[in-house]
C-alpha cells in the first residue's frame, strides 16, 4: 500500500518461517520440555481441574452415549472355563477384600495422568470364587459398551498392581471412568483397561479386542509396544 | 452529515477470512467437547463429533484451496506481500507508538502471520493423530501435547481478536470491514492513517 519500500522488511515471511519451525521442531523438545515443567504444569491442570474436571484424562468412547450404571440391576458375570460361575451384585463387589494403589496411568495416545488413587478388588480374588478350570489361559473383558472388549492372560491378571478398580481419587468411579467398575493395569496402555465392565470370561487362548482388531498390540506394555519398541 | 466510505478488504479476502473463522469455531466445540471429561460425558456421542472435527478439517482444507482457485489471486498475493513488510512505522508501532499506519497495522500483520503458523500446524498434527490411528509408524507421543498447546495459543489469540473485532469501542468498527468490506473514511484516517489516504472509495453513505 503506502509502504515506503526503501524501509520496509521482509519480518513477515521470517517470524512465519522461524514460528514454523519452532513449532515443528517441538516434536523434538516437546516432550523433554513437558517433563521440566510438569511440576509447574501439573499445580496448573490441578487448578484447571478443579475449576473444569479436566485433571490431564481425556475420555475415548466408542458408540454414542456412555453406558449408565444402575445399582440394582448391575451385574459382575465370570463365566466361560470356571468350575464355578459368578453373578455378582455390586454390592457383593464392595464385599470383597480391598485394594488399594497409587499408579501411573499411561494412553496409547501419548498422555498420562501420574499418582492416580484406585481402589478395587485384586482379580485374584473374583477368580478363587469362579475356580477357573486347568484349561483357562486368558480372560475376556466384556465392556457394557458395545462392542469393547479386551483381555489379559492370566499370568498378565495375576502381576501385583492389577485391579478391577470401583474408585478412583476417593470417590466411586464416575460414568466417564467406567462406572462402577473398570479394570487397571499400569504397565499397559490404558486400551486394555475395560470401562463398564460387565463380563469376565476365562478362555484357552486369548480372543482379538476391540483396538487389537485396529491394528493396536495384544500386549500394550507401556514403551514397548505400539511403534514405541 | 454524509459519512465517505473506503473498500478494506476484497471479497476473496472476507471469504478467507470467514471460511477460516468457521472451521475454527466449528473446531474448538467439537475439539473441546472431545477434550472436556465433563463435556464428554454430557454430549456423549463421542464417534459423530469426531466424525464432524475430521470432516471440518477436511473442509477447511477445500474451501481454501477453492477459494484460491476461483478468487481474485491478486488481491491474495497483494495480502501476503502487505503481511510480509513490515516498514520503520509497523516497527515504530511494535515497540508500543503509535505512528500512522497502513491498511494493516503491525498487530494485526503479526496476528495473520500467527493464524497461518498456528493453523499449519494444527493441520501437522491432527493428520498425524488421525493417520497415527491407522499406522503406528505415525504415533508419535508428542503429537496430542502439541495439538493441545496450538490449541491453548489458538484459544488466547482468538480471544483477543474477538475483543477488538467485536467489543472494545475504538477498534470495533473494524468488523464492517470483514462484513461489508467497507469501513467508514473518518474511523479509517484515525486508525489507518496512511491507507485512508489513498484508499479507493466505496460510496457515500446513502
Amino acid at each position: 500500500m503506502t509502504t515506503d519500500d526503501a524501509d520496509a522488511r521482509p519480518y513477515g515471511r521470517r517470524a512465519f518461517l522461524g514460528l514454523l519451525a519452532a513449532g515443528l521442531t517441538s516434536f523434538a523438545w516437546a516432550g523433554p520440555a513437558s517433563r521440566i515443567f510438569a511440576p509447574v504444569t501439573s499445580q496448573f491442570s490441578q487448578l484447571a481441574g478443579d475449576l473444569l474436571p479436566v485433571g490431564g484424562w481425556r475420555i475415548y468412547t466408542i458408540s454414542g452415549s456412555m453406558p449408565l450404571f444402575d445399582r440394582d440391576t448391575w451385574r459382575l458375570e465370570i463365566g466361560g472355563l470356571v468350575r464355578k460361575p459368578q453373578r455378582l451384585t455390586y454390592d457383593d463387589l464392595l464385599a470383597l477384600p480391598r485394594a488399594h494403589q497409587i499408579s501411573t496411568f499411561h494412553c496409547v495416545t501419548g498422555w498420562t495422568v501420574h499418582d492416580v488413587r484406585w481402589a478395587g478388588v485384586r482379580l485374584n480374588h473374583l477368580l478363587e470364587r469362579a475356580e477357573p478350570l486347568p484349561s483357562a489361559r486368558a480372560i475376556r473383558f466384556v465392556s457394557l459398551e458395545q462392542p469393547y472388549t479386551d483381555s489379559l492372560t492370566l499370568p498378565q491378571a495375576a502381576l501385583p498392581d492389577v485391579m478391577l478398580a470401583y474408585e478412583m481419587d476417593g470417590k466411586p468411579l464416575t460414568r466417564a471412568h467406567g462406572s462402577p467398575a473398570r479394570v487397571v493395569i499400569p504397565e499397559m496402555y490404558g486400551y486394555k483397561g475395560v470401562k463398564w465392565l460387565t463380563r469376565m470370561e476365562l478362555v484357552a487362548s486369548q480372543p482379538t479386542g476391540y483396538w487389537e482388531g485396529l491394528g493396536y498390540d495384544q500386549n500394550a506394555w507401556v514403551g514397548r509396544s505400539n511403534g514405541r519398541d | 452529515m454524509t459519512r465517505r466510505r473506503l473498500a478494506r478488504f476484497s471479497r476473496t479476502e472476507r471469504t478467507v477470512h470467514w471460511v477460516h473463522a468457521s472451521a475454527f469455531l466449528i473446531l474448538l466445540a467439537t475439539g473441546l467437547a472431545l477434550y472436556l471429561p465433563s463435556l464428554s460425558e454430557l454430549v456423549g456421542r463421542r464417534p459423530l463429533l469426531k466424525s464432524i472435527h475430521v470432516y471440518t478439517a477436511l473442509a477447511w482444507l477445500v474451501a481454501l484451496v477453492l477459494v484460491v482457485v476461483l478468487g481474485d489471486r491478486r488481491s491474495l498475493r497483494a495480502t501476503l506481500r502487505e503481511v510480509d513488510q513490515f516498514d520503520r512505522d509497523d516497527r515504530a508501532w511494535l515497540r508500543r507508538r503509535h505512528p500512522p499506519q497502513g491498511r494493516l497495522n503491525a498487530g494485526q500483520k503479526v496476528n495473520a502471520i500467527l493464524t497461518a503458523v498456528l493453523a499449519l500446524l494444527f493441520l501437522v498434527t491432527g493428520v498425524l493423530l488421525w493417520y497415527g490411528e491407522r499406522d503406528t509408524r505415525f504415533r508419535f507421543a508428542q503429537t496430542i501435547l502439541i495439538h493441545d498447546w496450538v490449541t491453548y495459543v489458538s484459544l488466547v489469540l482468538f480471544l483477543g481478536h474477538l475483543y477488538l473485532s467485536v467489543i472494545h469501542p475504538r477498534t470495533r468498527h473494524a468488523l464492517s470491514g470483514m462484513t461489508r468490506g467497507w469501513v467508514y473514511e473518518d474511523w479509517a484516517r484515525e486508525h489507518h492513517a496512511k491507507w485512508a489516504a489513498v484508499a479507493r472509495g466505496a460510496g457515500d453513505e446513502p
